[in-house]
């Protein structure tokens, strides 16, 4: 367990370096500073829920890597379908929270527009990561429930984290 | 099953964790929108929250899974009264695991920044922030965990299905709330960076 953790440890270090680089747009933008602990948290959730269905499918003998998969594709679609609902409400959610706590200085149909890019793309890559992930273990000989969900989740918490930022720097900045 | 069945079935098992999640992360978040001066004080205290919240989620989400699968085996009575000291030393293990990973989230933090040649509020300062945070969670986290686990499994709901929610959500609550109240403490003793 304890080298995982010092590894996973240093690649949050890394997504910490770029939320460092943008803290001006944070500190300027309350609700953009609301949003990132539920953005990172929603991304690994979308990408640990997804990885424990595959390992799943995949022990019970129901899961094939290919596109054409129903289970692969049915499991990839309802990830998107769920950041689709989830992001737009945890959007405003955080301007509401924003106006309550001191002010936003971003209109809610930003915020909501920053959450809703930026869970889009998230759900995308939460699919691809967790599919090749996955099918790594499965070609490794590892179980996907031990190394799968760990990996897939911390790759996911990064990914929000640079999604975020680039999705600030192309809609706010 | 077809590929619409499946994608049903995925999205109504994925919406009340996620919307659990959803909760805890937004009010981290307005603990985190309330930091905004704490922010400016310690220079890169920013770098540090991923690994803090990350380090949260993989040592009481290894613990929860742990307690788990110990009831599943008989291995752990569900109540606090009458565990031994089995309980006690999970317990433990994982709180020194969080330590000692925060730890080491300090002192990466700090190599980074110094590479980087950004703003850093120095070793001794991220180091302390990292304990005092990393002790005051890992105490609410480890209650919560076995708490939720014992009386949840006592009431015939199965414990690994509790666990991940429980833990994102709480993990994130408590992680920031601890690193706020470590932050403050820390700036009136040892001063900001």
């Amino acid at each position: 367990m304890l080298p995982v953790l010092l590894v996973l440890t240093v690649i949050e270090i890394g997504s910490g370096l770029v939320l460092g680089s943008f803290e001006s747009d944070l500190l300027r933008y309350p609700s953009l500073l609301i949003l990132v602990p539920v953005t990172i948290g929603t991304a690994g959730n979308l990408g640990s829920i997804l990885a424990a269905r595959l390992s799943t499918a995949f022990h019970l003998g129901t899961l094939s890597f290919s596109p054409e998969d129903d289970m692969l594709a049915g499991n990839a679609l309802a990830t998107v379908a769920l950041a689709l609902t989830v992001f737009p409400v945890i959007g405003v959610g955080a301007w509401g929270l924003a106006v309550l706590t001191g002010g936003a200085k971003l209109t809610a149909g930003t915020v909501v527009l920053v959450a809703l890019l930026s869970g889009a793309v998230l759900a995308v890559l939460a699919v691809v990561v967790t599919a090749i992930a996955t099918y790594a273990a499965y070609r490794r000989g590892l179980d996907p429930d031990d190394v799968v969900i760990p990996v897939v989740t911390n790759t996911c918490d990064v990914l929000g984290v640079v999604v975020l930022f680039a999705v600030v720097k192309v809609v706010v900045s | 099953m077809t590929r619409r069945s499946v994608a049903v079935e995925a999205y109504k098992e994925g919406l009340p964790a996620l919307s659990a999640s959803l909760v805890g992360g937004l009010l981290a978040g307005v603990v985190l929108g309330g930091m905004r001066s704490d922010l400016q004080t310690v220079d890169g205290l920013l770098v540090l929250v991923p690994a803090l919240l990350a380090t949260r989620g993989n040592v009481y989400g290894s613990l929860g899974a742990r307690l788990a699968t110990a009831l599943h085996q008989g291995l752990l009575e569900p109540r606090v009264s009458e565990s031994d000291d089995k309980l006690l030393r999970a317990v433990a293990a994982a709180i020194a695991n969080g330590l000692l990973a925060s730890v080491f989230a300090a002192v990466v933090a700090t190599l980074a920044l110094a590479g980087l040649g950004r703003a850093s509020a120095g070793l001794l300062t991220f180091v302390t922030i990292a304990v005092v945070a990393g002790l005051l969670s890992g105490l609410a986290l480890s209650a919560t965990v076995v708490l939720v686990v014992f009386a949840g499994y006592r009431r015939g709901y199965n414990p690994d299905t509790l666990v991940g929610p429980i833990v994102t959500t709480a993990g994130d609550v408590f992680g920031i709330a601890a690193l706020l109240i470590a932050v403050r403490s820390v700036v009136a003793v040892l001063g900001g960076g």
